[in-house]
């Protein structure tokens, strides 16, 4: 062994203490996607308000909150699914068949309404479960796939429940979910709230939220590293349709009725939020507050949109692009970081 | 004109801190079957990609009859013909038999642009008559046997008009029937003018083709001689003859009880009738050559790849093991070969990784806890001598050795009684190696039971108590650290013995 090794090795064994205190830098808390998103969420509202002069107005704003949050529940496990780098484009066939069977359980066959309420949750919550079977199960399919078929599928089953009929006449107390408020503020605000803490509870200070992270970067480490990787994605795709069907109570009773046809392209609107959200679609990376954030920003965008009349087909151009834009841009500002630091390593 | 078809004069190539070939020479005659022969990692494959334009050579030239060439891809090399038939086939196995051997240059007629089928079919059925195979060329590649794809594959050199082609370990997956009627047809390219170089761990296949032997050692060219020129011994002392040149931390600590216990352990198509026993304290070395399998019985006591016969005796209980999660339940442990796909998250700091496989043990009814997190991280990578300023530095930016310190770390977050280690020091550098074996031997003297895969020789023998041998996916010998030679490692790995038809 020549010095130069020995001196190497003596270094190795040198008892080192490491820092278990993270440094705050200031520079990388503002480099933060979230604060991006503040500021087009404020832009949003800037725009909006010198364009309409309805727009700041807090019984407009109060409705239109009302009306796209509907959708926002399923942003929560998609942000999850989007972590675990799949996707699930069933979701708004789930909230169409667990809406509809809930109604005509309650129309139909005369089943108290609560209890309908029930069966329309474990509805939606075994359509995701079917779902995240079939995935593990069947791991050469990809899950855009099997949630395709299961997107048809799901829709399939509802037009035959109900072929091409609406279903309502639900009991004045229902309405409560889509119109009621509590203090003045909307019960389906308090809702999503709540839901919110609990998935970011759940996505950041649980060990299962540290999984699925896991399971994002590097599926084969964390099966490697004892994590029941099948089982987190079962469970992530079932409380994607757990909320599917949270969904479709809201949504039914602020429409008084349900048909087939409801919530559709919803599953479009929630990924391009969990996209906007700063999510990557490559896996493991990005936060539920941006997802939240995200979902308010389109919820505005298109209420400020309708308010100056414009049409709905323009809307979709104006939110296809800032979706590009928005996951165009941390692409550039990597590049633009590799291209300064003149670095050699290569970008994923 | 030169006495050789291909000359290769101190051909040097380095890799970011290794350096995969060191002035190695090399010359081939026109009508030759010249074997290449080396340890695992001696620079066999890297010496083939450059041949065949893979990789340029930093150093070093190369004559093609007599007339010096550079490959800068492998299309320069193809049309100069020169062809590969690598280790592990690299067909479509979802096209044709015509469509494999065509790929690349297909017949097409000139201005339509129309594929000629028909031709296509009828020249590869005369090349693959040629070579007395009756394989239809309309058949799907994947449908075919792997002695079959091979043959495909030769076909496809003999299409491009390959005058040298390269053969690497082609018998290693064939059965001796196989590998005979793959000796007759490499002896009918010979005598069709095609030079071979043929590499093989088999000493059997050189005896049986080759005339010339050449043997590379730790990326360097050891030397070249006639076969009738070098005795078996002589060549096993050329291919592994290198000294010591690693000091291995002395042990301390004693071996203890039975810990262990594998009987008949087997899984179809991989391994089979594997026993063996591990105490407390002891370090158990299983080598073998790359693909004898030893990884996959490690991985099937670890539960990713469950096993299908046997029993495993841990402790004095029969278990079953069936997932990772039971396996670290029950105490094993298992530090994967790829510590980059398997073993790490790259993209997160060391304190995460650290944390992950015990994350059970962090939490508090679910709830993650930092400080507990932290503490444990600390200690854990304080322990193994990780080097770094805070345990938030990301993973990525570690040193090979330093990366292969926490995922050692990760391993001891559990309760452990087992830890196999699959090549602990692969791609680790001198110094780290040290480092990592005077742990592994600080472990052992903690008294786990330690199963460490490797290839390294001298890495084997200087820190196992017992070394088990494993060839074809059988264990073929358990020897004691005292009678434990590299010729006699060497030897039962690479030899025929009575097990001629194992797996």
């Amino acid at each position: 062994m020549t010095m130069e090794q020995r001196t190497l090795d003596q270094n190795e064994y040198v008892q080192r203490t490491l820092k278990n205190k993270q440094e705050f830098s200031l520079k990388k808390f503002f480099l933060q996607w979230e604060w991006l998103l503040i500021l087009v969420f404020l832009l949003v509202i800037v725009i909006n308000t010198s364009l309409s002069p309805y727009f700041l107005n807090a019984a407009g704003l109060r409705d239109a909150t009302m009306v796209f949050l509907d959708k926002g529940f399923i942003v929560f496990p998609m942000v999850m699914i989007m972590i675990l780098r799949d996707i699930d484009i069933s979701v708004g066939s789930t909230v169409a068949l667990s809406s509809v069977i809930m109604a005509t359980l309650y129309n139909t066959l005369n089943v108290p309404m609560g209890a309908a309420l029930v069966i329309c949750l474990l509805v939606g919550a075994l359509c995701g479960l079917i779902n995240g079977l079939l995935i593990v199960k069947f791991k050469e399919l990809s899950a855009v796939i099997v949630t395709l078929a299961t997107m048809i599928l799901y829709r399939g089953i509802a037009y035959v429940i109900l072929e091409d009929q609406a279903s309502g006449n639900f009991p004045e107390w229902f309405s409560f979910f889509g119109w009621g408020s509590v203090a003045g503020i909307p019960f389906i605000l308090i809702a999503f709230t709540i839901l919110a803490i609990v998935f970011t509870l759940l996505l950041h200070k649980t060990t299962f939220g540290r999984q699925v992270y896991a399971m994002g970067n590097n599926d084969t480490a964390s099966r490697f590293s004892g994590v029941r990787v099948d089982r987190i994605k079962v469970i992530v795709f079932t409380l994607a349709g757990l909320m599917a069907a949270i969904t479709a109570i809201f949504l039914a009773s602020r429409m008084g009725s349900t048909r087939p046809n409801v919530a559709m392209m919803y599953e479009l609107d929630v990924i391009a939020m969990v996209a906007l959200g700063g999510i990557s679609t490559a896996g493991g990376k990005g936060r539920m507050i941006g997802a939240i954030i995200a979902v308010f920003i389109i919820g505005y965008l298109q209420y400020g949109l309708g308010l100056i009349n414009i049409p709905s087909q323009t809307m979709l151009i104006i939110i296809g692009l800032l979706l590009l834009v928005s996951v165009a841009v941390p692409k550039m500002k990597v590049n633009w970081k590799f291209k300064k630091s003149g670095s050699k390593r290569k970008l994923e | 004109m030169s006495d050789y078809v291909l000359e290769l004069k101190g051909i040097t190539k380095e890799f970011p801190g290794v350096r995969a070939l060191d002035n190695v020479d090399f010359k081939l005659k026109p009508g030759q079957i010249h074997a290449l022969m080396g340890e695992n990692g001696a620079g066999k494959s890297t010496f083939i990609k450059v041949i065949t334009g893979v990789h340029a050579p930093n150093e070093g030239e190369m004559f093609l009859n007599g007339e010096r060439v550079e490959f800068s891809n492998p299309n320069d090399a193809q049309e100069k013909g020169i062809a590969a038939i690598y280790q592990h086939v690299t067909s479509y196995p979802d096209l044709s038999v015509t469509e494999n051997i065509f790929m690349g240059h297909e017949r097409i007629q000139k201005f339509t642009g129309r594929i000629l089928w028909k031709e296509m079919h009828d020249e590869a059925k005369k090349i693959l008559r040629s070579l007395g195979s009756s394989i239809d060329p309309k058949s799907e590649m994947g449908a075919l046997s792997v002695a079959q794809q091979q043959i495909v594959e030769i076909a496809k050199a003999i299409s491009t008009k390959a005058k040298i082609i390269i053969m690497d370990e082609p018998t290693a997956a064939l059965t001796s029937r196989e590998s005979e009627e793959l000796y007759k047809i490499t002896e009918n390219l010979r005598d069709q003018g095609a030079s071979i170089i043929f590499i093989s761990h088999r000493f059997e296949d050189m005896y049986r083709l080759a005339s010339q032997v050449t043997v590379l050692r730790d990326s360097k060219y050891i030397g070249s001689w006639g076969i009738e020129e070098i005795s078996n011994e002589d060549l096993i002392i050329a291919m592994v003859g290198r000294e010591i040149n690693q000091v291995f931390p002395e042990r301390k600590g004693e071996i203890g009880e039975k810990l262990l216990e594998v009987e008949g352990l087997g899984k179809a198509g991989y391994f089979a009738d594997v026993s063996f026993t591990l105490h407390k304290g002891e370090i158990l070395g299983l080598t073998g050559l790359v693909g004898a399998g030893r990884t996959e019985v490690c991985q099937s006591l670890f539960g990713i790849m469950p096993y299908d016969k046997g029993s495993i005796v841990l402790n004095g209980e029969k278990v079953k093991i069936q997932s990772p999660k039971e396996a670290i339940r029950l105490g094993i442990g298992y530090l994967p070969e790829d510590r980059q796909k398997q073993g790490l998250v790259l993209q997160w700091s060391i304190g995460r990784n650290i944390s992950l496989s015990a994350l059970s043990a962090i939490g508090n009814k679910g709830w993650l806890r930092d400080k507990k997190e932290f503490a444990i991280a600390k200690e854990l990578a304080e322990k193994v001598h990780v080097k770094a300023n805070s345990i938030f530095d990301l993973v990525s930016s570690l040193s090979g050795g330093n990366q292969q310190k926490v995922a050692v770390a990760k391993l001891l977050t559990a309760e452990l009684d087992i830890i196999i280690l699959d090549e602990p020091t692969k791609g680790v550098d001198v110094g780290a190696k040290s480092a990592i074996y005077e742990i592994i031997n600080e472990l052992a003297s903690q008294g786990y039971g330690i199963i460490m895969i490797s290839s390294e020789m001298p890495e084997v023998i200087g820190m196992s108590d017992r070394i088990a041998v494993m060839r074809a996916g059988r264990i073929v010998k358990i020897l004691n650290r005292a009678i434990a030679t590299q010729e006699a490692i060497l030897e039962a790995s690479m030899t025929d013995s009575t097990e001629k038809n194992a797996g």
